[in-house]
């Protein structure tokens, strides 16, 4: 360990999404001598982005008052919105959307590619003065005195045994007075920091959704700039939460996604082949006709909400953004309210750092006093409705709730599982027939995954820890059938010699760092941590 | 318009390279072939450049300092015979490679590498981004320097022709670079990027002791390399070096026989530039069998005995 | 002794390029950039040179925009002591690169140019032969050994069917193959270092080269897509139309 380099700052950010970005620029307008070093693990920032996605600039206005001045990628403004139920032939068009589902309401918000947002926040933060290192992973807590004392990038040139290689490189110390965990959902440091500081004690399961997503370009005169759809209810059953979006954003280009709620029950369920299939439905195939797919990337969001926050603060440090769980579920966003989480708690560290207070505690109060914490609460019984009530009831909760309640419910719907346990046998659930690839509109997992640019250096040991195989058998193959290889969105889990001897073949190169697998492995058996700082997926401008 | 075109020969033959960039060179005017060598080299290159039908003349240049084809005296020599010339020709080769360049700077051109087409006498379309898109470019120099790409032209044919042989009086010299060895591997396993046949195996090969047993012998047969899917080398059946595609090796060769490979896009990034692809397969719906020129459908195990057995 | 090495600034090798759906080039908006693979390469046979006693500075330059500064710094975190950045509106053609070069290599006076064996956006191969002509220096070009002895520089090349070994006076030009070494990472202690360490630009326009393209673009396209062939229907047929249809065997 001591061959590792070090260097101190006053604030580490591990994570370069809407969170980490907006924690640094604030951290610079409010100190503008505190040294902050953000890490990103993506070859470049935005490399491992994927959002829908329609932003609220509410954040922005408040972090960046003159964006709109500014040469921002924040351009298209939303002019039409459109919302439908879907049975498998038809489409039905959810009337009056603002007033029944206001929480979808978009007016006077943007489409864009968050990747590309992210890019442009990363020049303006560097800018600040803030040092962005692109490429490197957080790999490792450090933590002395109970004390979170900053990360540890991950070393570089291991070999795929477990060796040093020749070009073998250690990582570094980046110590930081605070570290700020910005990594979005389901971080792996995340993960380690809650488990050690016991940061989910009483509060509800997080649960998730996976999306996955693809980015076409499409002839211009089919283009409608600004035009934002969505759809519940067909392919999936009414105990699935989910459903589909589609934008129309910049030059001719299309969003399109689909997100499964992964607190799914039937194992033969699997989420590509719902996103794929959702385009051929009427209301959506006729955006795709003539077009050609461009991008394709999958992410899992957090959906809990304010029930599924853990505690915020530990010695030397807070979780912001998706890694805290701030997306507002109904919403379907959580860029403004990652941006926000950051800002909250860059004045909680400015004001700790005055103050030399280890733990930056009053980021919990800003959070209280903030438009962020009213949005979340008014939002929080929708996704949990859902979960108990499936997607109709769920649906009709939610009107409800927003023309009457307005949010203001005095009862908290509680989330009763966790992801991972919501799985029934192969036996008991209902086999899937999903249709196959043509080539033109649908596609398989593997010419998908080309269009990521996802890559990992080849020799080095796999990312995806399968802590116990013989459990694997017993429990994945034997119970469920490997639902990993039909949930990851990126064909990383095959089974070989399923008629002989079932064995789980891991194709660590192929992973796009969804996270799906670290949440819904049934027994908690994969864990995801950080492949050398670099790898992944290369998700360009678009995305 | 007059061409010359730089010739490579071995073995008394002109090599198929340089009999395609003949090929080519005929679309832009009269060629004339020039080849190099020491003195018995130059002559019996010469001769075989005579043979070439479509070659209009022979420029023989022999001279100790030509002997191994190096770049700094052979520039020098092509370019005091640029005269009248409108096109400088070779082989898209390591030989066409190393020198063109040279000769273009020489003479104040912008080469044109890697020619897979000729549009006309100034326009012509050339991969770029590893062959992911064409450029159709049109050069504004009165000389264009080009090298052409085997596979897009058909060759000459080696024999039929007789043209006259007129022997060039050489006058280069060069005293910054020697020639101290050539090395050519005694393997009988040709290297996989420069393999003209290439058998390769994938998952349906189910073992390392399979491609041993049944692709090697198909392999000996063909005096191919051998290839694999990332499966199979992930699967420990083959080493890593042997993995084409996307990740792997990126090979062209003239035949590629996919035995038990999908044909998965990352696999066929790797190989979709081959001449002739073949699939064995037992799936008729299996990707390889969309961008195979022919598919026999089939068990493996029975099939490529069956081959090894019929070639 | 000194030794230059011409860096470029090129698409990342893990990013697939599109055609623009109008023919007139490559999209390359938004897509991530990084050092041309074969000059990473370069880099470090440059580096290590140096770090055995062979070499006493490694001098990166770039032509190109603004942001090449950012592949020199990765030069620089790889180990070359120093950087030029010779600016142009774009990245201008091997004609006109090898007349910079030419400038840049008659003011440094390095002994040995080492550059890529191409760039992986124009597959030209050419930069390094062009130079060298320009000088009149000897190459040795795609090259898998480098060994400096006795003042001459041995190169073992890459050619067809095997490999060959040049010796050339000094000063020479080498360009690297794939198989010269591994470069190392540009570690993160390494980059923060790098910061620190000595970036000139200069104008492109300054140099009194010429830098009009020589080649126009006239259209870019996709390659046609493979087509479906023919399923044969046994062993002899399959043979039979790889001897008389296809001639390949
Ligand atoms: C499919 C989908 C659609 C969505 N649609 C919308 C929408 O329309 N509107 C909206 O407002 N929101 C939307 N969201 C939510 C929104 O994208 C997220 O809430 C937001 O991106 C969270 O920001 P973040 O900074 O917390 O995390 P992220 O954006 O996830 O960024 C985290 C960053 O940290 C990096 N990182 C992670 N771990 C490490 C580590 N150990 N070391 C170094 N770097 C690390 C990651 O690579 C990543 O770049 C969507 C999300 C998804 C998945
Ligand atoms: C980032 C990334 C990089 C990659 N790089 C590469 C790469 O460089 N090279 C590469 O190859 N792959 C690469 N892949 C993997 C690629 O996606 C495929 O997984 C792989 O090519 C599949 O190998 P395969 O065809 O051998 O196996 P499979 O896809 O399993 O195909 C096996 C085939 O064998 C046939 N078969 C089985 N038994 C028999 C029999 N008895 N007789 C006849 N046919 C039989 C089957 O019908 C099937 O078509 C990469 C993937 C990613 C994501
Ligand atoms: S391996 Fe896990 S994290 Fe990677 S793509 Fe698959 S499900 Fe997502």
């Amino acid at each position: 360990m001591s061959e590792r380099e070090a260097m101190d700052f006053d604030v580490v950010i591990v994570g370069g999404g809407p969170a980490g970005l907006a924690a640094a620029i604030r951290l610079r307008q409010l100190r503008p001598e505190a040294t902050v070093c953000l890490i990103e693990k993506g070859s470049e920032i935005g490399a491992h982005i994927v959002s829908g996605a329609v932003i609220e600039p509410r954040a922005l206005d408040e972090l960046l008052p003159d964006w709109r001045t500014m040469d921002s990628p924040v351009k298209t403004a939303v002019s039409e919105e459109e919302m439908y139920f879907l049975t498998e032939t038809k489409g039905y068009r959810i009337p009056a959307l603002d007033r029944v589902m206001p929480h979808l309401a978009n007016h006077g918000n943007y489409v864009v590619s968050l990747g590309e947002v992210c890019r442009w926040l990363a020049g303006v933060a560097e800018e600040m003065g803030v040092e962005i290192y692109p490429g490197f992973a957080g790999a490792e807590v450090l933590i002395e005195n109970n004390r979170v004392v900053g990360v540890a990038t991950g070393d570089m040139g291991i070999t795929r045994d477990g060796e040093h290689g020749p070009n073998y490189a250690p990582g570094m110390e980046l110590r930081g007075k605070y570290t700020l965990f910005a990594e979005g959902c389901r971080g792996s440091l995340t993960k380690r920091v809650m488990a050690h500081y016991d940061l989910r004690k009483g509060v509800d399961p997080q649960t998730y959704g996976l999306g996955i997503k693809e980015v076409w370009e499409i002839p211009p005169e089919k283009h409608r700039p600004g035009l934002v759809m969505h759809s519940f209810g067909w392919p999936l059953d009414d105990h699935t939460y989910g459903g589909s979006w589609l934008y129309h954003f910049g030059e001719n280009l299309v969003s399109y996604g689909f997100v499964t709620g992964l607190d799914y029950e039937n194992t033969w369920l699997s989420p590509f082949d719902e996103m794929q299939r959702t385009k051929l439905h009427p209301v959506f195939r006729p955006h795709f006709e003539g077009g050609r797919r461009l991008i394709y990337g999958a992410r899992a969001l957090s959906e809990g909400g304010l029930q599924s926050i853990p505690r915020l603060t530990f010695p030397g440090g807070a979780l912001i953004g998706d890694s805290a769980g701030f997306l507002n579920t109904p919403k379907i966003k959580g860029t403004h309210t990652a941006m926000k989480s950051g800002m909250l708690a860059a004045e909680a560290v400015v004001e700790a750092l005055a103050t030399e207070r280890v733990e930056p505690g009053s980021f919990t109060q800003r959070v209280r006093n903030s438009w962020l914490y009213e949005e979340l609460k008014s939002a929080r019984n929708i996704r949990p409705a859902f979960a108990r009530w499936g997607m109709k009831a769920g649906a009709l909760y939610a009107g409800v709730d927003a023309m009457l309640l307005r949010g203001r419910a005095p009862w908290t719907l509680h989330y009763r599982h966790a992801d991972n346990e919501t799985l029934r046998p192969a036996s008991l659930s209902e086999p899937i027939s999903y249709p196959k690839p043509d080539g033109k509109i649908t596609f398989d997992k593997l010419s998908s995954v080309f269009l990521s640019n996802t890559n990992h250096a080849e020799d080095q040991p796999v990312h995806l820890h399968v802590e116990n195989m013989p459990l694997w058998k017993t429990v994945n193959w034997d119970v469920f059938r490997a639902p990993e290889s039909r949930y990851c969105p990126a064909g990383v889990y095959e089974v070989a010699d399923q008629e002989t001897d079932p064995r789980l073949v891991i194709n660590s190169q192929n992973c796009v760092h969804c996270k799906t697998c670290d949440i819904k492995d049934p027994a908690q058996n994969i864990d995801w941590v950080t492949p050398e700082g670099g790898g992944g997926p290369n998700y360009p401008a678009g995305m | 318009m007059t061409v010359l075109v730089f010739v490579e020969t071995e073995a008394g033959q002109v090599r198929q390279a340089s009999r395609s960039a003949i090929a080519a060179a005929e679309k832009l005017g009269d060629v004339h072939a020039l080849v190099v060598g020491d003195a018995a080299a130059s002559e019996a290159a010469a001769a075989a450049a005579a043979k070439v039908p479509g070659v209009a003349k022979v420029l023989k240049a022999g001279a100790d300092v030509l002997a191994h084809d190096l770049a700094e005296p052979l520039a020098d020599l092509i370019v005091s015979l640029a005269g009248n010339y409108t096109h400088l020709l070779a082989a898209s080769s390591a030989i066409g490679k190393n020198v063109m360049p040279r000769v273009a700077a020489l003479l104040d051109v912008q080469p044109i590498p890697d020619v897979m087409a000729i549009v006309d006498a100034d326009t012509f379309v050339r991969p770029i981004y590893a062959g992911n898109a064409l450029a159709t470019v049109k050069s504004s120099d009165a000389k264009k320097v080009l090298t052409i790409r085997a596979a897009s032209f058909d060759p000459a044919p080696a024999e039929g022709g007789s043209a006259p042989v007129e022997a060039v009086n050489v006058t280069v010299q060069d005293t910054t670079s020697r020639f101290v060895s050539q090395h050519t591997p005694t393997s009988d396993r040709p290297e996989l990027e420069s393999a003209r046949v290439i058998v390769s195996g994938g998952r349906g090969l189910q073992s390392g002791e399979n491609f041993h047993k049944y692709l090697e012998p198909l392999a000996d047969k063909l005096g191919a390399a051998i290839g694999a899917s990332r499966v199979a080398v992930d699967s420990g059946y083959v080493p890593n070096d042997c993995q084409v595609g996307q990740t792997g090796k990126i090979v062209a060769p003239e035949l590629y026989i996919a035995v038990g490979i999908s044909g998965a896009i990352q696999h066929l990034a790797g190989m979709k530039d081959s001449k002739v692809i073949v699939a064995i397969n037992k799936d008729p719906e299996a990707p390889i069998v969309q961008v195979a020129d022919y598919s026999l459908i089939g068990d493996l195990f029975e099939i490529v005995p069956e081959l090894t057995a019929a070639l | 002794m000194k030794i230059l090495v011409p860096v470029k600034r090129v698409v990342d090798y893990n990013i697939k390029v599109r055609v623009k759906s109008d023919g007139t080039g490559v999209e390359t908006a938004g897509l991530k950039m990084s050092m041309n693979p074969f000059d990473e390469i370069a880099v470090e046979e440059a580096v290590r040179l140096r770090e055995k006693g062979a070499a006493t500075e490694v001098v990166a330059v770039s032509i190109g925009v603004q942001q090449a500064q950012d592949t020199l710094r990765t030069a620089l975190a790889m180990g070359a002591d120093r950087a030029i950045l010779v600016l142009t509106e774009e990245s201008p053609e091997p004609l006109a690169v090898a007349k910079i070069l030419k400038v840049l290599v008659e003011r440094e006076k390095p002994e040995l140019a080492f550059l890529g064996k191409q760039a992986i956006d124009d597959d030209m191969n050419a930069t390094g032969q062009m130079l060298a002509g320009l000088l009149g220096w000897p190459q040795g070009t795609f090259a898998s050994k480098v060994e400096i002895v006795d003042g001459r520089a041995e190169v073992t090349r890459e050619i067809d069917g095997g490999s060959e070994t040049v010796s050339l006076t000094l000063p020479a030009i080498v360009t690297a193959d794939l198989r010269l070494n591994e470069p190392r990472y540009a570690s993160l202690p390494n980059i923060m270092k790098a910061k620190k360490k000595p970036l000139e630009t200069l104008q492109g326009a300054d140099l009194g080269v010429d830098l009009t393209r020589r080649l126009t673009t006239v259209s870019v396209a996709e390659p046609p897509s493979r087509k479906a062939g023919v399923t044969v229907k046994s062993v002899a047929e399959l043979v039979e139309k790889l001897r008389n249809e296809a001639k390949v065997i």
